[in-house]
C-alpha cells in the first residue's frame, strides 16, 4: 500500500503487511546505495501489528520506481550470494573428498 | 619477441594515447578529479572508521555502518555498493561442514543483509513439527499437555519442501500436509520402570489409525479417521528409500512406572519459527565479525611475555629477534573473544594494542536441528529473501 500524493510522486510512504525488520532493513540498505534517494527510513508502528512502513524521498524520480529498483537490486544480490555460497560449498566438499582419499 | 607481437603492442599504445586525449578533452571535473592532489580514496583514518569497529577499554566505537552512498560526497569519494561492486567484492569461504553444522566466512556484505539471513534462518525457513496430539491413554505421571509440548519440540527428519502448508488445504489432512506418528508404550506390572524415548514414535505412512469421534465404528467399509490420505506416503519415491522418523532417537519423552501406559497419535505439519519455535530449523544461527588485533608499538622481552600470558585464548605469540631478544606477534587474531584482558592494566596497554572488528567480514555459524543439511538451510533462507523482494515488486507494479 502506498501513501503519497498525486502531485508529487517523489515522496511516499509504503506500508507493507506481513513484513518486519528482515526485509525493511535490507531494503533500506539498498535504497541508501541509490544516488537518487535523498531520504529513506523505516518504522514498525506497533510491535503487535505485522506491518512496516518504509519512507522514500527521491531527487525527482517516482518513489515507487526507486523502491522497486531497490528490491530488484536486493534480489540480484541474493542470487549472487546464493551462487557464490553454493560454489564454495561444492569446492569445500570436493577438497574434502580429495583429502579423505589421500588418507586411505 | 617476434615482430608481429611488437606491432600489436604499438597498436595498443596508440589506442591508449588516443583515449588519454579524449579524456583530457572531457569535462573539467574529470580533469580535476584526475589530479594527484585530489584524493580518490578516503584518508586512512576515515577509512579505518568506516571499515572497523574499535573495541576500546570503556566502550566500542564507530559501531555504525555508513550505508548512505553520498556520505563522503564532499570528499569526492563514492560510498555506494552497487550491484557490480558487490559482486566483485563478495566472497564466501567454508571452514567446517558436518552433517548438521556449518561455519563459513562471508566477506564484503553489509550487516543489514547478513542479519536478514540470520533472522530468516531462525524464524522463516519452514520445517515439519508435531502440531496435534491425540491422546488415547496416558496414565503416566507426566501430564498430557506437558507431554504434547515435549513431542512438539522433537526435530523430524523430513524435507519440508516436499510438503504443503496446512492452511492451503482447508480442513483436509492429506498425505501432502500431514505426517502421522503413533506411540504406544506400556510398563508391565512387576517390571522395573522404563524410559520412553523418541525412537518409540512409529511413522504411519497410511495416515491416522484412530477413528474420528463423530463416526460410528460399523457405519462404512473403512472407518473414517482423522486424516484422509489418498495414497500411502511410503509409496512416494521421496520417502520409500528414506523413511520419516525423528532425527534423534534418544530424546527422553517420559518415564513409566509399573502398570503405567501411554497411547497416542501425533500429527506433524509444516510451519515456520515465527509461529512457534518448534518449527525453527536451526538450533542456533549466529555470526560474529572478524576480530582484528593490531600491535601499535613493538612489544619486547618481558612485556611480550606478559602480553602473551594476558590473553586466555592464545592470540599472541613470541618470536625471537636478534641476540636473544624477543618480540610479541599477533599469531591467531581469529581466536580473540574480545575479552579485552590485553588492554586492561592501564593506559600504556591501550596504547600498545588495538582491538578491532572488521565490519563487513562475518563468521557465520548455522547449526541445523536435522530436517535439512545446514548448507541447504542457508540457500533456502536466501531464497526466502528473494521471494520477499519479488512480492514487493509485484505488489508495487
Ligand atoms: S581481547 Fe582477550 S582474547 Fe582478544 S587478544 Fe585481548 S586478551 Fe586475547
Amino acid at each position: 500500500m502506498e501513501l503519497g500524493s498525486y502531485s508529487d510522486q517523489s515522496k511516499s510512504t509504503f506500508s507493507l503487511a506481513d513484513e518486519d525488520h528482515t526485509l525493511a532493513n535490507a531494503v533500506r540498505f539498498t535504497l541508501n546505495q541509490d544516488p537518487r534517494v535523498t531520504f529513506c527510513g523505516y518504522s514498525i508502528p506497533h510491535p503487535s501489528d505485522n506491518r512496516v512502513n518504509i519512507r522514500v524521498q527521491t531527487t525527482g524520480d517516482p518513489a515507487r520506481e526507486v523502491l522497486k529498483d531497490a528490491c530488484q537490486d536486493l534480489m540480484l544480490m541474493c542470487q549472487h550470494v546464493r551462487s557464490t555460497f553454493d560454489k564454495s560449498v561444492n569446492d569445500f566438499k570436493m577438497s574434502k573428498t580429495v583429502k579423505d582419499m589421500d588418507i586411505k | 619477441m617476434s615482430s608481429s607481437e611488437d606491432e600489436s603492442m604499438s597498436e595498443v599504445d596508440e589506442q591508449e594515447e588516443q583515449e588519454k586525449k579524449t579524456k583530457s578533452e572531457g569535462s573539467v571535473l574529470d580533469y580535476i578529479m584526475s589530479l594527484e592532489s585530489v584524493p580518490s580514496k578516503l584518508p586512512p583514518h576515515l577509512d579505518l572508521m568506516r571499515t572497523r569497529v574499535f573495541c576500546n577499554n570503556d566502550a566500542p566505537d564507530h559501531t555504525e555502518t555508513i550505508q548512505y552512498s553520498g556520505a563522503y560526497a564532499a570528499l569526492g569519494v563514492d560510498n555506494s555498493i552497487r550491484l557490480d561492486k558487490f559482486c566483485r567484492n563478495f566472497k564466501v569461504q567454508v571452514n567446517r561442514l558436518t552433517e548438521d553444522d556449518i561455519e563459513f566466512d562471508m566477506m564484503g556484505i553489509d550487516p543489514a543483509l547478513a542479519n536478514a539471513f540470520r533472522r530468516i534462518l531462525i524464524a522463516e525457513v519452514p520445517t515439519m513439527a508435531i502440531e496435534r496430539v491425540y491422546i488415547a491413554n496416558n496414565t503416566s505421571v507426566i501430564q498430557d499437555e506437558v507431554l504434547s509440548h515435549r513431542l512438539g519440540l522433537i526435530p523430524i527428519k523430513a524435507d519440508p519442501r516436499l510438503f504443503e502448508y496446512p492452511e492451503n488445504a482447508g480442513n483436509d489432512k492429506n498425505e501432502k500436509n500431514t505426517i502421522v506418528f503413533k506411540l504406544h508404550v506400556q510398563c508391565e506390572k512387576g517390571h522395573p520402570r522404563i524410559t520412553v524415548k523418541s525412537n518409540e514414535l512409529k511413522w504411519l505412512p497410511d495416515g491416522s489409525e484412530l477413528p474420528a469421534e463423530d463416526v460410528k465404528p460399523n457405519s462404512g467399509s473403512k472407518p473414517r479417521t482423522f486424516t484422509s490420505f489418498s495414497c500411502s506416503q511410503d509409496s512416494l519415491p521421496e520417502f520409500s528409500t528414506n523413511p520419516i522418523a525423528p532425527k534423534n532417537l534418544d530424546i527422553i519423552l517420559a518415564k513409566l512406572g509399573p502398570g503405567q501406559e501411554i497411547e497416542l497419535e501425533t500429527h506433524a505439519v509444516k510451519g515456520i519459527g515465527k509461529t512457534h519455535a518448534k518449527w525453527s530449523p536451526v538450533a542456533t544461527a549466529w555470526y560474529r565479525m572478524l576480530p582484528e588485533v593490531v600491535l601499535l608499538k613493538e612489544v619486547k622481552d618481558e612485556l611480550a611475555e606478559e602480553l602473551k600470558n594476558k590473553c586466555p585464548v592464545g592470540v599472541f605469540d613470541i618470536e625471537d629477534i636478534e641476540k636473544g631478544r624477543r618480540r610479541a606477534t599477533v599469531a591467531n587474531p581469529r581466536a580473540c573473544t574480545l575479552c579485552r584482558e590485553c588492554i586492561r592494566g592501564g593506559k600504556e596497554w591501550e596504547d600498545r594494542v588495538s582491538l578491532r572488528r572488521v565490519k563487513d567480514h562475518f563468521i557465520f555459524n548455522v547449526e541445523s536441528t536435522g530436517s535439512l543439511p545446514p548448507e541447504v538451510l542457508f540457500t533456502e533462507a536466501v531464497k526466502i529473501l528473494e521471494e520477499k523482494c519479488e512480492r514487493v515488486i509485484t505488489e508495487l507494479s
